[in-house]
């Protein structure tokens, strides 16, 4: 059930008993003249977490925020190939891109939290989108969600540029979770960060895994290793493996992965 | 050992020197400027405060200094800028947020930009000359105050374009990032962030922009404010006098009263001029503070 009206991707696709949200069919995409991603195809999992991981230039947050139609306002930015999402794709004429935006959320590298209070950072989304419950209540569990709350509770009016970092970029998740999105893509999301605030996003993710699917770009191999179950290494464009993260990391089936893996490049 | 060798500190001393030296010229500069100013004010005050009384602020002109006042080019200058920014302000914000974030980067956008760039640098007078055939004769709005605030926002409009578009420049990218990934449409995001975030910016160069419009005098000279107005403008309809044009007047006359009269209008006008920024400035650093 969805809390908010006039949805224009049909709800009931995304009930289906396949185990894919997300499938990628033959994804191009072009800046201008240059292609930065070929013929990428894989299926992003339910309630799992996918981990993107290739050295700098390789295309993996181009093809993170082709997902979730971020590209679209990048000038020059065009997605060929089929973004299956439910039984539609994203890329469709008759998707909307900000109900896209809606129903698959992301969080930054950088934490970017709006110059406003904590509460308004999470109620804004919701209550644009139509939300008509109770705003004090999706407030408390979208922080709970993130891990946030017991720091937070007692300062929700204060402006969210106080908080540290680590708190700003799980102010972030708790605002794109409030959001209730089917798929959250996160790129890069603790290479801002501290070791400790890096281990409790990472604790955190682990925890969302029951109830959301993951994206995630990262940059450190052991990161991607550690919390992910699904891996796709990419490398100039190319997406050379795709498969269970213990496999890549253990016994992967091409060369440059595991060149890439063992730490001899990139 | 020392920490650096003879020959070093001295090449040291010498650098010091030189940012010493640049200091003190910039310094010398800015205090010559102000001394300027003040010698200014100063010279009006001893004029006109002798005049400067309630008499000459309720009183109509006349041609008896001693009976003469500024009311009604006070009350059209009030009329006259009120105008002006409830035209400027919203085309000149408009504009700005257009270029900025719905018009795309391509040529057609660069050649505006250039030439809003150029239309600052356009003397004021062209801009009364202008506002004499559009809007006076084209328009037949007659010599009266929308002619003139319509004049003037013409003149200032790059100006808050150029500034409001800065503005909205220094708003994180990651800001309409936030909006994007949530679901927010491109109205949503420039109402609700990019508009609030570059509010003070976009303060600055409205203050800026009516500071200048307060005191232009060509222009109205040009649409035909008139110089001698026993009555106050009731509506926009209205003709109108403003102050420069009446201190203009009391300037040109030949008795040494009247130069006096126009030193009295001078301060008037300054102390329009500050009210009006201090309350512009007020309101800028209250929302700058909310932001925080």
């Amino acid at each position: 059930m969805s809390q908010f009206p006039d949805s224009t991707l049909a709800e009931q696709n995304l009930q289906m008993s396949k185990k894919s949200v997300l499938e990628l069919r033959n994804v191009n995409i072009f800046y201008s003249d240059n292609q930065a991603v070929n013929d990428v195809s894989f299926n992003i999992r339910r309630n799992k977490i996918t981990a993107i991981i290739g050295p700098s230039g390789c295309g993996k947050s181009t093809l993170l925020r082709s997902l979730n139609r971020m590209n679209d306002f990048v000038d020059g930015a065009r997605v060929e190939g089929e973004l299956i999402f439910g039984n539609e794709n994203l890329y469709g004429k008759e998707v909307d891109a900000v109900e896209v935006r809606r129903r698959i959320g992301m969080v930054f590298q950088k934490p970017n939290p709006f110059p406003k209070s904590i509460y308004n950072n999470i109620s804004w989304g919701p209550l644009i989108n139509g939300f008509n419950g109770s705003t004090d209540e999706l407030v408390e569990r979208s922080l709970k969600q993130a891990a946030l709350w017991e720091e937070v509770k007692d300062r929700l009016h204060e402006s969210a540029l106080n908080l540290s970092g680590g708190q700003q970029q799980r102010l972030c998740i708790a605002r794109a979770l409030a959001m209730e999105p089917e798929v959250l893509l996160m790129d890069e999301p603790c290479s801002a960060l501290d070791p400790i605030s890096t281990a409790r996003i990472e604790d955190l993710l682990f925890e969302l895994k029951s109830s959301y699917t993951i994206v995630i770009v990262t940059h450190n191999m052991q990161q991607a290793a550690r919390i992910s179950d699904y891996t796709a290494f990419m490398e100039m464009g190319d997406l050379i493996e795709f498969n269970v993260t213990k496999k890549i990391f253990t016994r992967p089936a091409m060369k440059r992965t595991e060149e890439y893996v063992t730490g001899r490049f990139g | 050992m020392p920490l650096t060798t003879e020959q070093e500190s001295r090449h040291l001393e010498k650098r010091h020197r030189k940012a010493r030296i640049f200091a003190i010229f910039c310094a010398a500069i800015t205090w010559s400027s102000v001394l300027l100013l003040a010698v200014l004010l100063y010279q009006v005050s001893i004029e006109g405060f002798r005049w400067l009384d309630w008499q000459f602020i309720s009183s109509f002109p006349s041609r008896f200094p001693e009976r003469a006042g500024i009311k009604s080019a006070l009350v059209g200058t009030i009329w006259l800028i009120s105008l002006v920014a409830l035209i400027s302000i919203p085309v000149g914000v408009s504009t700005a947020l257009y270029l900025e974030e719905f018009a795309g980067k391509g040529k057609i956008s660069k050649i505006i930009e250039v030439n809003i760039a150029n239309l600052a640098g356009v003397p004021s007078i062209v801009y009364g000359i202008l506002g004499l055939a559009i809007f006076v004769r084209f328009f037949a709005l007659e010599r009266s105050l929308i002619s003139g605030a319509l004049t003037m926002s013409l003149l200032i409009l790059p100006v808050i374009i150029i500034a409001s578009r800065e503005a909205i420049k220094t708003v994180p990218q990651g800001i309409r990032n936030a909006a994007y990934s949530l679901g927010a449409t491109k109205w949503q995001t420039t109402w609700a962030h990019v508009l609030p975030a570059s509010f003070p910016g976009i303060m600055t160069g409205v203050i800026l922009a009516l500071s200048r419009s307060i005191g232009e005098t060509a222009p109205l000279i040009m649409i035909g404010a008139m110089t001698f107005v026993a009555f106050l403008p009731e509506g926009p309809m209205d003709s109108f006098t403003a102050m420069p044009i009446q201190i203009y007047n009391w300037v040109s006359r030949p008795q040494e009263e009247f130069h006096e009269l126009a030193a009295a209008g001078i301060i008037v006008l300054l102390a329009v001029l500050l009210v009006m920024n201090a309350t512009a400035i007020f309101i800028r650093n209250r929302t700058e503070r909310r932001m925080k």
